[in-house]
């Protein structure tokens, strides 16, 4: 590891006592500008294909930019490239995106460093929401997902990272994604008394978890907390939004406490929390910029755009700074009446596939 | 008289598939010059297709002046005569390809079965309504037997059974789309017309360019801005690599002026889409990472994309990207250009250098593209002759007589 890399990691481990959602913008910008600089030149100088693309972006190796001014690169290059900063003998695991059947999936390299500080940035950030006390975790999905550790998904990664903030972590769902009933029935039983820990994948969720209470008429009374997270795309098509997907939970489940979480999986760990007022926000490991789609000029509260993801983990793999295709909006800065610090927001949704002109037909492109 | 297919979901949008007649007409017979002249005048008389340009150009095409002089044009002393039944599969994303495809045919003296697009483009139905409502006619009673338009999804049953009792099968949509195509046999005699995937690329004199008064240059730039912007600059004929002709100080000025009047254009007439500014942005990295002749991108925002070349070289000649991403190069020796000039290459658009200057380039390098050189703004006039082929001459056969 080079004295850099070590730099790195310390920025990670010093943030680690900071209360993750406790620094109001203005320090965050000036110590983020100074954070991703860094971590520009570290990939600039261990990536090939990522110093082409700083350097075509006009990025000279050693620039002190601003926050706004570190280059971004679009998540579809993970899927095209094998972008990594490390040796592949230092890659420990190869992460790939869970990705709409049939289409590329990305891939992400991870060494020791990253995927530890994934975990732990992971555990800091949603134990802010559920408390400090591990509480019992019931994952909503089958142990198919994790069993073949050749295929880490960005799914099964979600779900090692939130096994450390649970104990006795127990599958819902069995290999056919049918409810284990007898399996549920004793884990409510087991933890009688004790608030429980529920996570899982929107759609997972929604699909397996919910339809089946309703089709069987069962209705559980669970005292606890559900995270969730994976997208809306899904059931956007079902037109289920949040506030829906809520109330079902409440009418299925028993639970009022239901937070969602936005993240990538090219940037792992330090994901976006929706707090008790239903907006996403940023933590001090993480934060969201708004691009407009034409200047990709950065804007202010109440524009949509683009967004664009900075994280302070990925060392292993140039994600640090990531356009993505999804629209959303800033809501507002340090104001939140939840509290918490920071660039609150949300997500609109993917951008559309553009009907394209030309003599070429389009056969399954994106 | 003949049975067309029939067959669950083949929709026959036009066209008796009981009774068909696919007897060749002679080129450019007077009932189909006639057909085409009245429903030039019909489409130009109603007033919503003043809301179509498209539709206002195939209209305008179909005008009888137009028709005479492209007659005069094949008036020759050799007997032709059309083909017999000609399939067109036509493209998804270009609304009006239909109609030319479909005349051009007709003119060639052949009988058509015109597969439509997918989509529910009201040009489509338009063009349809007024040709269906003109074959209605006394007149065009023979002329209504030898036309259908169908409609059907991706069906491979359905292309093999016209391709089977297909005398000529013409097929846009480029590579993947032919490659399709060509599953379904024709008989041994049928002919196949494909437009394949192409490239196309732009000429500018840089001192001609610096001469221009404003109201030329952005004449210029408009026209430019039709090549390029109109169809996403997705069709074959929308030029992607700009070579500028001059020495380094001209072509630097007269790049800075003609992008300065095509931007104003843009801003004015285009709107990006957001996927096509992710797009465009994603293929940008990718130039950087696999093109080592890429030396600078210049880009105000996302709207136009200029990518520095230093080297032309095949490898740049295939790629494509959309929407206002554009290839540089200067020099002040055209020649340099034959490198890039694969068999993928198909329309030239020049400025300020002579047309015999390209006419010599071609044939002194022996390319094996280019199938057309048009002015700056005619790239996407489409016409007989078209990729490279007589279309006319290609669907017609010839009787030799000694």
């Amino acid at each position: 590891m080079s004295a850099m890399t070590v730099g790195l990691s310390a920025m990670v481990e010093d943030l680690l006592g900071t209360p993750p959602f406790s620094m109001e913008d203005g320090a965050k910008r000036a110590y983020y500008a100074h954070a991703l600089s860094e971590l520009t030149l570290h990939h600039s100088e261990r990536s090939p294909e990522y110093r082409r693309i700083a350097c075509l972006l006009g990025y000279r190796s050693g620039d002190e930019l601003g926050m706004e001014e570190v280059p971004f690169i679009p998540a579809r290059l993970f899927k095209e490239y094998e972008l990594r900063s490390v040796e592949r003998s230092e890659i420990t695991k190869t992460m790939t995106s869970s990705g709409t059947t049939g289409q590329a999936v990305s891939k992400i390299y991870l060494d020791r460093m990253t995927a530890t500080n994934q975990t732990k940035v992971l555990v800091k950030i949603v134990s802010s929401f559920t408390g400090s006390k591990r509480l019992p975790l019931l994952i909503v999905d089958s142990p198919a997902v994790i069993k073949d550790r050749a295929l880490f998904s960005a799914r099964g990664a979600g779900i090692l990272g939130f096994s450390m903030l649970g104990y006795d972590p127990t599958y819902l769902l069995d290999e056919n994604y049918k409810i284990d009933f007898a399996r549920l029935d004793a884990f409510l039983e087991k933890h009688r008394g004790s608030r429980i820990l529920l996570f899982g994948f929107t759609f997972v969720i929604w699909e397996h978890l919910c339809q089946t209470l309703v089709r069987v008429g069962r209705q559980l009374q669970v005292d606890g907390i559900l995270i969730h997270g994976g997208g809306w795309k899904k059931l956007a098509s079902l037109a289920v939004d949040n506030p829906t997907f809520k109330r079902v939970i409440t009418e299925t489940c028993g639970m009022s406490s239901v937070y969602n979480y936005y993240g990538m999986a090219e940037q792992t760990g330090s994901i976006f929390m929706e707090c008790e007022h239903g907006v996403l926000h940023a933590s001090i490991y993480s934060d969201v910029i708004v691009r407009d789609p034409v200047t990709f000029s950065s804007l202010g509260s109440g524009r949509v755009g683009l967004l664009q993801l900075v994280s302070l983990l990925p060392t292993s793999y140039p994600g640090h700074s990531i356009l993505t295709e999804d629209l959303g909006e800033i809501l507002g800065v340090d104001d939140c009446p939840c509290g918490r610090k920071g660039r609150y927001f949300r997500v609109l949704g993917r951008v559309k596939n553009a009907e394209v002109r030309g003599c070429s037909d389009v056969h399954a492109s994106h | 008289m003949c049975m067309l297919p029939t067959d669950g979901g083949l929709i026959y949008v036009m066209g008796e598939p009981e009774r068909f007649s696919t007897l060749p007409l002679l080129p450019f017979d007077g009932a189909a010059r006639g057909f085409l002249e009245q429903l030039s005048a019909r489409m130009m008389a109603d007033a919503a297709t003043r809301t179509m340009p498209d539709v206002m150009s195939f209209a305008w095409w179909c005008r009888k002046t137009n028709i005479e002089r492209l007659a005069k044009i094949y008036d020759s002393a050799e007997l032709r005569i059309g083909r017999g039944l000609a399939f067109h599969v036509t493209p998804t994303n270009v609304p009006v390809n239909f109609a030319f495809s479909w005349a051009f045919s007709l003119l060639a003296g052949n009988a058509n079965v015109v597969r439509l697009p997918n989509r529910d483009y009201p040009q489509i139905s338009f063009i349809v309504g007024h040709i269906a409502a003109l074959m209605g006619e006394e007149a065009f009673a023979e002329l209504r037997l030898m036309n259908a338009f169908v409609a059907y999804e991706h069906q491979e049953k359905i292309t093999e059974a016209f391709s089977a009792i297909a005398d000529a099968r013409i097929v846009w949509g480029g590579d993947a789309t032919i490659q399709a195509i060509r599953k379904s046999p024709l008989p041994a005699r049928g002919v196949d017309v494909c437009f394949a995937d192409r490239t196309s690329l732009c000429v500018l004199g840089a001192a001609r360019i610096l001469e221009l008064k404003r109201e030329a240059l952005e004449q210029l730039a408009s026209s430019f801005y039709n090549d390029a912007y109109i169809m996403d600059q997705n069709a074959c004929s929308s030029p992607r690599l700009v070579i500028w002709l001059g020495s380094e100080a001209e072509t630097e000025e007269a790049g800075m002026r003609l992008w300065k009047a095509v931007r104003a254009q843009v801003e004015r007439r285009y709107e990006l889409a957001e996927v096509a500014s992710v797009d465009k942005f994603t293929q940008a990295c990718r130039d950087a990472i696999e093109l080592n002749c890429v030396t600078e991108m210049r880009r105000g925002d996302n709207r136009i994309y200029r990518l520095r070349l230093n080297a032309l070289t095949g490898e740049t000649a295939n790629r494509r990207c959309g929407s206002g991403y554009f290839y540089e190069y200067a020099t002040e020796r055209l020649d340099d250009l034959a490198a890039v000039v694969t068999s993928q290459v198909q329309t030239l658009t020049y400025f300020g250098v002579p047309r015999e200057e390209l006419a010599s380039f071609v044939q002194q390098n022996r390319v094996r593209g280019i199938d057309r050189i048009v002015p700056v703004g005619e790239a996407m006039d489409i016409g007989l002759t078209w990729d490279g082929y007589d279309l006319i001459r290609t669907l017609s056969r010839i009787c030799d007589i000694h």
